[in-house]
């Protein structure tokens, strides 16, 4: 082991690591915000045949081609380089973090319509007759039982999501992934490079998950009365 | 000198190989990997198959060295590891003979002398760059200052894409850099497509491979400013070969002198870049 260059190899790896985290919170906040929405547009007949387009279209099509449809696809219009859009569409990173956001809200809508569904309408009713109103009855039961639901399942969207930021470095963007490629294409070394980057992902999800953990013991009645 | 010093060198490779004739070595099925995405150097057409300069100096190399070949597609940025690793038996790729690459890999003979230029978009703020398409070499000090110095003026605040890990990248790091941002794609033609779309300002690479694109692009795009050749560039293109080797070498080195001595390598390039870019010796 040459471990001068694995030192090496990962200093340069972790200055990606930045942009990585950037492409993963931000799409996770912008998919949340726009998965809450979808499960909103659900209350009537037309919001729901829309929001269920969208999840099928987005959730059966790979996030590779999503990326390579709004970066090279809209790009090659001539209509869109003209739009007010095309400062934002120029950029990679845009680009990039835009497919992520609208990928992201497709499985979070799906996993927090799981969790809303999972709330009791007898919870509800006996919010009522406590005398709640409707947005207390939102903040201090729905939401929080609806969410403790779909945690475990929102964990695994955050892990893949973390991991589907690698996809960008397609169109040009030097997050880790993108690093990691272009060291091996100089160095010809490609276990010790794609070695270090997988453990830096591992060591993230690892995170994540031990973070999510946490989070549903606080949120579960049973160990929070234990305190 | 130099000239006399390669001749030489040619001719004794050729005995080499002649005496590797006569023992009739047999290297089976040679599996050989490109891009085929890399006109005219390597390109698929839509049927698949793999067809360019590269392909046809490969079958000619086939016939006079008597072997079987296998032409296999791979990613550029994988394409040097996977010969390490033995996946194929050749890189045939327009691969720009340098020290770095030298390390891991062994060259034959060169095949192309490879200039690099320009390209950018026709009626944008850099439609003509300085030095019409002048050729400047690494050596000429002067030249090389004076090139660079109204490169750097032109290029500031541009955006320049580049194939990931290629002479050209090396060359725009060292010299452009700073002024100018460098976006690096997995592939040639990503860097073409964003061009035409207006996310880049220039495109970076090899002027044999511009040259096919703007042909094919007249309207809407130019090759432009200086070239250069020699330096971070390296020397021009060869086949790359697993380290020791060397009889698969004498044999294809051998094979590559005698097509450039006939002036088959000069018809093929003739045939595929419309101008001669294969080695004088």
């Amino acid at each position: 082991m040459d471990f001068s260059f694995l030192q090496h190899t990962l200093v340069a790896l972790l200055r990606g690591l930045p942009l990585t985290l950037n492409l993963a919170v931000l799409s996770l906040v912008g998919g949340g915000v726009l998965a809450l929405l979808l499960n909103l547009l659900r209350q009537n007949r037309a919001g729901s045949y829309l929001a269920r387009f969208y999840v099928w279209l987005f959730r059966g099509t790979p996030l590779l081609i999503q990326i390579f449809m709004i970066y090279y696809g809209l790009g090659s219009l001539p209509a869109v380089r003209e739009s007010i859009f095309w400062p934002l569409l120029r950029d990679p990173y845009w680009c990039g973090l835009i497919a992520l956001i609208l990928n992201d809200a497709a499985y979070t809508s799906e996993i927090l319509r799981g969790g809303l569904n999972a709330v009791s309408v007898q919870s509800l009713e006996a919010a009522k007759v406590c005398g709640m109103s409707r947005f207390t009855t939102l903040r201090r039961i729905t939401l929080p039982i609806a969410i403790r639901q779909a945690l475990p399942a929102y964990s695994n969207e955050i892990i893949s999501m973390i991991k589907s930021t690698s996809l960008v470095s397609t169109i040009s963007l030097m997050e880790m992934t993108g690093i990691a490629d272009s060291i091996v294409s100089e160095t010809f070394r490609a276990l010790e490079v794609f070695l270090s980057a997988a453990i830096i992902y591992l060591l993230l999800t690892v995170l994540v998950s031990k973070g999510v953990a946490l989070l549903e013991r606080r949120l579960s009645p049973y160990y929070a009365g234990a305190r | 000198m130099m000239r006399k010093g390669l001749f030489t060198a040619s001719v004794g490779m050729l005995l080499l190989a002649s005496s590797a004739l006569v023992q009739a070595k047999d290297f089976g099925t040679l599996k050989f990997a490109t891009e085929a995405a890399y006109p005219p150097f390597n390109q698929s057409t839509p049927s698949g198959k793999i067809v360019g300069y590269e392909p046809d100096m490969v079958a000619e190399l086939a016939k006079r060295v008597g072997f079987k070949y296998e032409l296999v597609a791979q990613k550029w940025s994988g394409m040097i590891p996977g010969l390490v690793d033995g996946k194929y038996d050749a890189v045939v790729d327009a691969v720009t003979v340098t020290p770095k690459r030298e390390e891991v890999v062994d060259f034959t003979h060169q095949y192309t002398v490879s200039v690099s230029g320009f390209v950018t978009l026709k009626g944008s703020a850099l439609d003509t760059l300085p030095g019409n398409n002048e050729v400047v070499t690494a050596g000429d000090e002067a030249g090389m200052t004076k090139a660079i110095d109204a490169l750097r003026a032109k290029f500031k605040g541009k955006t320049i894409a580049v194939q990931v890990a290629t002479i050209q990248a090396d060359f725009l790091n060292k010299y452009l850099a700073d002024v100018a941002t460098i976006r690096t794609y997995q592939g040639g033609p990503e860097t073409f497509a964003d061009l035409l779309n207006g996310r880049v300002d220039a495109v970076m690479a090899s002027r044999t491979n511009l040259n096919a694109y703007v042909k094919k692009h007249a309207d809407t795009v130019n090759s432009t400013g200086y070239g250069f050749v020699g330096g971070v560039l390296g020397q021009g293109s060869a086949i790359a070969l697993r380290k020791n080797n060397p009889e698969l070498k004498a044999a294809l080195d051998a094979a590559l002198v005698s097509m450039i001595k006939d002036g088959t390598l000069k018809q093929l390039s003739i045939k595929w870049f419309g101008e001669n870019v294969a080695p004088a010796e």
